[in-house]
């Protein structure tokens, strides 16, 4: 177990019990060229241009990036820039629905993912455009290319699900536990490892029993083992996942892959296994739509599906006294307009009443210690937090700045309610800078 | 332009004026206790320092151009603190310098709540002590002892200077029935308010207990009563209450712990060797100035920087 985290009132019951619905096919969608970190992508295709639902309309344009697909058949209306639920902005294809049979580019091919050699399942999992789902949208096929004189021991899949309200992942391993599996397996096999732990948050025990008759009825030769953790957020944190699994700790700006292991998110598990055995490439995901609307919903979405549209059908709409806030409340972004598209690491759609997230005034720091003892990253927030409002950015930087994952615990858990992780985004962009000078 | 906010976007229900007014509501037995020994001279130094702190507070903002709120409940806070630290009898005009002193000069001057050096109660008690050494050292007999507010002295005075007077019994020091500083005396009360503080976790037991622990040891090494010591004076008071205070203790519980460590060693060291008969305030202030430096060398290893094993 990690040391530091916080107790966070969960609010996943308000979607917790809804099946995943199949949102309806959208008329049109924006698909950003960069969802995935790393270069954006190189469109493929022109204004006027008919595409097949699942043909490829970007192509990487270096090692870090990726493969965009369209997610619905029709005609390429505008390439154009357009804002993002990242908070960014980026040049993206927009494809508007003409017929009404839609038409595939991969349908009726069926594989078995056991003849096919780890090579293959990698540049599929490429040619899918797979990036992690679980919110930082890394290229998977970059994780599953193991860098020499690494070895990786063990694959770990994180179906913690820790920040409030989101219950995505959690209706995905309970619907499709099956598959999910298969996409471990795939996993395991493209990076030759005899060995996965599968890891929950113990507020989703009912998924024991789901995972434990699948392992068992699957018959797996692996040596897959379920984990379940503490409730305590950030235990879906990359670094804190291995560390409360393995023990181990990723070194500071390091990977999970200097310790021996990689860790996939329940929807990438997913995603690789329908890439790999029905050649479906990257066009939807589930996500979360929750908080103040009328209809909670876990919902299955195209990528670039207007996120306004999702909010009214779940009959929720943007006031003045709400907040839009993509993925979850610790780390999510606020987006002061719905009229952003889903991107492949959208986790949820999250409407909050605007008194919840207005902060109270902000007080001087009086030093009490709160938020030492909640940082995951053993840092000390207070005092990193004293130097940036000076604008000592070395100091920050020797104080671990850097190793700062952002996951809002310490801001959390102030009762002055300081402004902890945006004077640290502040501090890290700043001191990065520093280490420019130096170099140059 | 519509603002955008940073993450996270929910946040705990602790806030500062809550921490202040829990403190607060953990004084209020020993306060009464107080009252009950020494009846309304109590009471008055009480009300006098309280209003005093809160008018000097508004002084200092609006000359220093701060923000003023009297809800977070700091000034009143200090207040209370300062008068447990006064003898029951002291003039009130006396006390009304010593707020001045912790709040204009040793909290405002220093910047505000957050960036006082010293603890404001302990400083301005320092500063009277050395101003109105009389006053400050004419100690009254509790009500119970039926003789109307006769001058005495402290047992841990009695003991120091030995003088001709009987020294209390540990029981009657337990439950307050002593002279002493206003709120010091009774044991018993100030544990209340300490488990009150602990089971919100508002204070943790590191510097209390280091404290409480390094004076048992070391007076038992001497050959001194460790209760007697622990209960004879403002210690209690102190460790759990004024060693404490966040602005002016170290961050890290292992920083606390040397703190608390080092407050039992001064105040045993002035209590023995030292000229006063007590040194609970002198020692906390004393370890105030090295929280810096206690701090610094005692910051915690960062995740992932364990080396591997490779």
């Amino acid at each position: 177990m990690f040391k530091g985290g916080v107790k966070i009132d969960s609010f996943k019951e308000l979607s917790k019990e809804e099946q995943i619905e199949v949102f309806p096919y959208p008329h049109k969608v924006v698909i950003s060229l960069s969802q995935h970190t790393g270069l954006p992508a190189k469109p493929l295709v022109q204004k006027g241009d008919v595409v097949k639902e699942g043909q490829v309309i970007g192509e990487p344009a270096g090692f870090i990036s990726s493969y965009v697909h369209a997610s619905i058949a029709g005609k390429v209306v505008a390439l154009e820039n357009r804002n993002l639920p990242t908070g960014r902005s980026s040049l993206s294809v927009i494809i508007e629905k003409e017929n009404e049979v839609p038409e595939t580019s991969y349908e009726g091919i069926v594989r078995n993912w056991q003849e096919i050699n780890p090579r293959e399942i990698i540049e599929m999992v490429k040619q899918a455009g797979i990036v992690g789902m679980g919110g930082a949208a890394f290229p998977t096929f970059v994780k599953l290319m193991v860098p020499e004189g690494k070895k990786v021991e063990c694959v770990l899949l994180n179906g913690c699900e820790c920040e409030p309200f989101l219950t995505a992942d959690y209706r995905v391993l309970k619907e499709n536990a099956q598959e999910v599996i298969e996409g471990l397996q795939i996993i395991c096999k493209a990076l030759s490892v005899e060995k996965a732990f599968i890891g929950i948050e113990s507020n989703k025990r009912d998924l024991v029993k789901v995972l434990n008759t699948c392992l068992q009825t699957l018959k797996i030769p692996l040596d897959v083992r379920l984990k379940v953790l503490p409730e305590r957020y950030p235990q879906g944190s990359e670094k804190h996942l291995i560390k409360s699994i393995i023990g181990k700790e990723v070194p500071s700006l390091g990977l999970p892959v200097d310790i021996g292991c990689v860790v996939f998110n329940i929807q990438t598990a997913l995603s690789i296994k329908k890439a790999v055995c029905e050649n479906i490439p990257s066009i939807e995901r589930v996500l979360t739509v929750t908080g103040v609307v009328d209809r909670p919903k876990n919902l299955k979405v195209r990528i670039g599906t207007s996120i306004s549209d999702i909010l009214n059908y779940c009959g929720g709409t943007l006031t003045e006294s709400k907040r839009l806030i993509i993925g979850g409340p610790m780390m999510g972004i606020h987006i002061p307009s719905s009229d952003v598209p889903v991107v492949k690491s959208t986790t949820g759609i999250i409407l909050l009443p605007a008194e919840k997230t207005t902060r109270q005034e902000i007080k001087p720091c009086i030093r009490c210690g709160k938020c030492i003892n909640a940082c995951p990253m053993n840092l000390v927030p207070a005092e990193i937090g004293r130097q940036a409002e000076n604008k000592n950015w070395d100091v920050c930087k020797t104080l671990g700045v850097v190793d700062c994952i952002e996951c809002g615990c310490c801001s959390y858990v102030c009762p002055a309610k300081r402004p902890m992780v945006a004077l640290f985004k502040w501090a890290k962009a700043e001191s990065r800078k520093i280490n420019k000078c130096s170099v140059t | 332009m519509k603002e955008i906010r940073c993450s996270p976007h929910i946040h705990g229900k602790d806030s500062t004026s809550k921490i202040m007014w829990s403190v607060i509501i953990a004084l209020l037995p020993a306060m009464a206790g107080s009252i009950y020994y020494f009846g309304l001279s109590a009471l008055k130094v009480i009300f006098v320092c309280i209003i005093s702190c809160l008018l000097t507070e508004v002084l200092s903002k609006t000359i220093f151009c701060r923000k003023f709120s009297i809800s977070d409940g700091s000034a009143v806070l200090t207040g209370i603190l300062l008068a447990f630290v006064l003898p029951p009898g002291i003039p009130l005009w006396i006390a009304a310098v010593g707020s001045f002193v912790a709040i204009f000069l040793v909290k405002e001057l220093f910047g505000g709540i957050g960036y006082n050096i010293f603890n404001p109660a302990l400083a301005a008690r320092s500063v009277l002590l050395t101003s109105f050494p009389l006053q400050m050292t004419t100690y009254v007999l509790p009500l119970s002892y039926k003789v109307d507010a006769i001058t005495t002295a402290t047992p841990l005075a009695i003991l120091k200077e030995n003088i001709d007077t009987q020294i209390p019994s540990l029981w009657n020091m337990f439950i307050g029935n002593r002279a002493g500083c206003l709120g010091e005396t009774s044991t018993l009360l100030l544990l209340l308010g300490a488990i009150f503080l602990l089971s919100r976790k508002i204070i943790s037991l590191h510097i209390p207990l280091a404290y409480l622990l390094t004076v048992a040891v070391l007076s038992v090494l001497s050959g001194q009563n460790p209760l007697f010591q622990i209960m004879a004076g403002g210690l209690v008071l102190g460790a759990f209450f004024m060693a404490t205070d966040y602005v002016t203790s170290p961050l890290t519980n292992k920083g606390k712990v040397i703190f608390g460590i080092g407050c039992g060693i001064v105040t045993f060291l002035i209590r023995q060797k030292g000229g006063y008969p007590e040194g609970v305030a002198y020692s906390i202030i004393f370890m105030n100035m090295f929280v810096p430096v206690i701090d610094r060398y005692t910051l915690p290893v960062k995740f992932g920087y364990i080396k591997v094993r490779t």
